[in-house]
C-alpha cells in the first residue's frame, strides 16, 4: 500500500505543484493519477520512489516513511516505467531489462537468462534480446520498458505516461497487455496519464488531480462516471453539453451532428 | 630521397620519440579534462570560470611554457616530463570545452532512468553517462591528439629528440630533404594517431558502430528523402 499523507511540492520560484495532498493506493490494485499536464501528477509520482522530495507531508509504503530509507536501494526496489521506455541507447535490449538485478549483484549470466525470460512474459520475441533499443519499435520499446520494471520482481510499479508516445493501436494493445499481466502477478501500480480513456481501462481506482496537485475526485471509474462532483471532472470525462450524445439510426453523435461511434 | 633512404634509423628514432612524448600527453590531457569537466557540467556556476581559464592557458606561447614550467615542475629543460606536461597542460585546455559539452549533451532521459533504477551517482556517471558522452568525447579527444601531435616538434628547440629534430637540423644545415620527411612524418604519425583512437572508439563503443553502419540513427527513411529533397 502506498500512502501520501498531507504531501506538498513548491518550487523555489514560487510555484505550487502539489498542495496538502492525501491518498493512498491499495496493493495488488492499479491507481491511475489522470489530469492534464503541468498538474502535479508525475510529481506525485516521483515522491514514491524519491526522484522529487516532498516540501512537506510524507509518502509511505506499507507504513514505513520513504524518506527513512535509503533512496538508491528504494529505487531499486520499486519497478519505474517511463515515457519513450528511458532505456539506455549503450545497452542491449536483454542487458536494458537485467539492469536493476546486475545493479542488485545477480550474477550476469542469471540476470540475462530472467531477462530473456521476462521477454516473452512482455510478449517480446527473444530474437530481439541482442538489439540496441533505436533497433525496435516504439511499441517494442515500451515492452521492454515494462519488462525492466519487473526485472527485479518489485512489489510496486511506477508507470509514468508509459503509453503516451505510441500510435493508438499499439496503445490499446500494451494496455490489454498490462491488464493481463496484472491479473496474473498483482502488482501494486501507480500509473499517471493524461488520457481518461486510459485511466478508465486500467483503473481499480481513478483519482483526478486539478492543476495545483489537488484532488478532483476520486473513486472506481463507475462511481466517478456516474457522480461527477463538479464541473471540471464533467468537462474532463467528457460528459459536458458538447459531448451529450444522441442516436442518429446506427451513429452515435455529438450536438454538432459529428459522428463519434456506432451503437453495437 | 638519398637522405631520407640514408637517414632511415633517424627518422624511426625521432618517430617512436615523437609517440613517446604525444601518446602520454593525449592520455593525460583526457584523464584530467574529464574531472575538471564534470565539475564544470554539474556545478553550472563553475563552468564559467573553468573553461575561462581553460581558454587562457591554451592562450599561452608555447616556447615560453616550455621554459617556465620546469621552474614549477623542478625538472630540467630537456626533460621529458617538462614537454609532456606542457603539451599536457595544452591538451586539458582544449579538451575541458569538448568533455563539458559532451557530458552535458547526454540525454536527460537516460541519467533520469539510470537514476530512476536506483543507480548511485558514481555508478551513474561511469555506467551511463560518460559512455553516451563517448562518441562527443571521442570527437574532441581526435582534434586534442593531432593538435598535440603538431605540438611536439616545437620542443626539438629545446634540444628534445621528436620529429621536430628534422626541422632545426635541416634548417640549419640546409637539407631540404630532412625538413620535408620531417613534416611528412609528423604528418603520417597524426593519421595514424587518429585512426588509432577511432579504432578504439569503434572497439568501446560497439551500440555507435552498428547506428554508423545501419545509418539509421535518428531520421526515418521518410526523414532522409524530405531532407535530401
Amino acid at each position: 500500500m502506498i500512502e501520501f499523507r498531507g504531501v506538498s511540492k513548491s518550487y523555489d520560484d514560487g510555484t505550487l505543484a502539489v498542495s496538502d495532498l492525501s491518498l493512498t493506493a491499495a496493493s495488488h490494485e492499479i491507481t491511475v493519477l489522470v489530469g492534464s499536464s503541468g498538474c502535479g501528477k508525475t510529481t506525485l509520482l516521483r515522491m514514491v520512489n524519491r526522484l522529487v522530495t516532498p516540501t512537506s507531508g510524507q509518502v509511505l509504503i506499507d507504513d514505513v516513511d520513504v524518506a527513512d530509507r535509503n533512496p538508491v536501494e528504494l529505487r531499486r526496489s520499486i519497478g519505474y516505467v517511463m515515457q519513450n521506455s528511458g532505456l539506455l541507447p549503450h545497452r542491449t535490449t536483454v542487458d536494458n531489462i537485467a539492469t536493476v538485478p546486475m545493479l542488485r549483484g545477480t550474477p550476469v549470466r542469471e540476470a540475462r537468462q530472467r531477462a530473456v525470460d521476462l521477454m516473452e512474459t512482455v510478449g517480446l520475441d527473444p530474437s530481439l534480446a541482442r538489439r540496441y533499443p533505436w533497433q525496435l519499435s516504439g511499441g517494442q520499446q515500451q515492452r521492454v520498458g515494462v519488462a525492466r520494471g519487473l526485472a527485479a520482481d518489485p512489489n510496486i510499479l511506477l508507470m509514468d505516461e508509459p503509453f503516451g508516445a505510441v500510435d493508438p493501436i499499439v496503445r490499446a494493445d500494451l494496455q490489454r497487455e498490462l491488464l493481463r499481466l496484472q491479473e496474473e502477478l498483482g502488482k501494486t501500480i501507480l500509473f499517471v496519464t493524461h488520457d481518461i480513456a486510459e485511466a478508465i481501462t486500467l483503473g481499480d481506482k481513478i483519482v483526478i488531480v486539478a492543476n495545483g496537485g489537488r484532488i478532483a475526485q476520486q473513486g472506481t471509474p463507475a462511481e466517478i462516471m456516474a457522480n461527477p462532483v463538479d464541473d471540471f471532472v464533467t468537462t474532463f470525462l467528457g460528459l459536458d453539453e458538447s459531448r451529450s450524445l444522441h442516436v442518429d439510426g446506427d451513429l452515435v453523435v455529438d450536438p454538432s451532428g459529428r459522428p463519434v461511434g456506432r451503437l453495437a | 630521397m638519398k637522405w631520407i633512404l640514408n637517414n632511415v634509423g633517424t627518422i624511426t628514432d625521432a618517430t617512436w620519440a615523437h609517440l613517446w612524448l604525444a601518446l602520454p600527453a593525449i592520455v593525460l590531457s583526457f584523464a584530467l579534462a574529464i574531472p575538471i569537466a564534470w565539475v564544470a557540467s554539474r556545478f553550472r556556476r563553475s563552468r564559467f570560470t573553468l573553461l575561462l581559464v581553460a581558454g587562457l592557458i591554451y592562450a599561452i606561447p608555447s616556447l615560453p611554457l616550455f621554459i617556465v614550467l620546469p621552474l614549477i615542475l623542478g625538472t630540467s629543460v630537456r626533460s621529458l616530463i617538462n614537454v609532456v606536461a606542457a603539451l599536457g597542460l595544452y591538451g586539458v585546455a582544449l579538451m575541458v570545452r569538448y568533455a563539458a559539452d559532451a557530458l552535458d549533451a547526454v540525454s536527460n532521459d537516460a541519467l533520469l532512468a539510470a537514476t530512476a533504477m536506483g543507480y548511485g551517482a558514481w555508478r551513474r556517471f561511469f555506467g551511463v553517462q560518460l559512455p553516451l558522452a563517448g562518441p562527443a568525447l571521442l570527437a574532441g579527444l581526435r582534434v586534442v591528439a593531432v593538435s598535440t601531435v603538431s605540438l611536439v616538434p616545437v620542443s626539438a628547440l629545446l634540444g628534445v629528440n621528436s620529429l621536430g629534430m628534422l626541422l632545426t637540423d635541416g634548417f640549419q644545415r640546409g637539407i631540404f630533404a630532412e625538413v620535408l620527411s620531417g613534416i611528412g612524418a609528423t604528418v603520417v604519425v597524426a593519421v595514424a594517431v587518429d585512426l588509432g583512437l577511432v579504432a578504439l572508439g569503434q572497439l568501446l563503443m560497439p551500440w555507435e558502430r552498428l547506428a554508423l553502419r545501419r545509418g539509421a540513427r535518428h531520421s526515418t527513411a521518410e526523414d532522409k528523402r524530405v531532407v535530401a529533397a
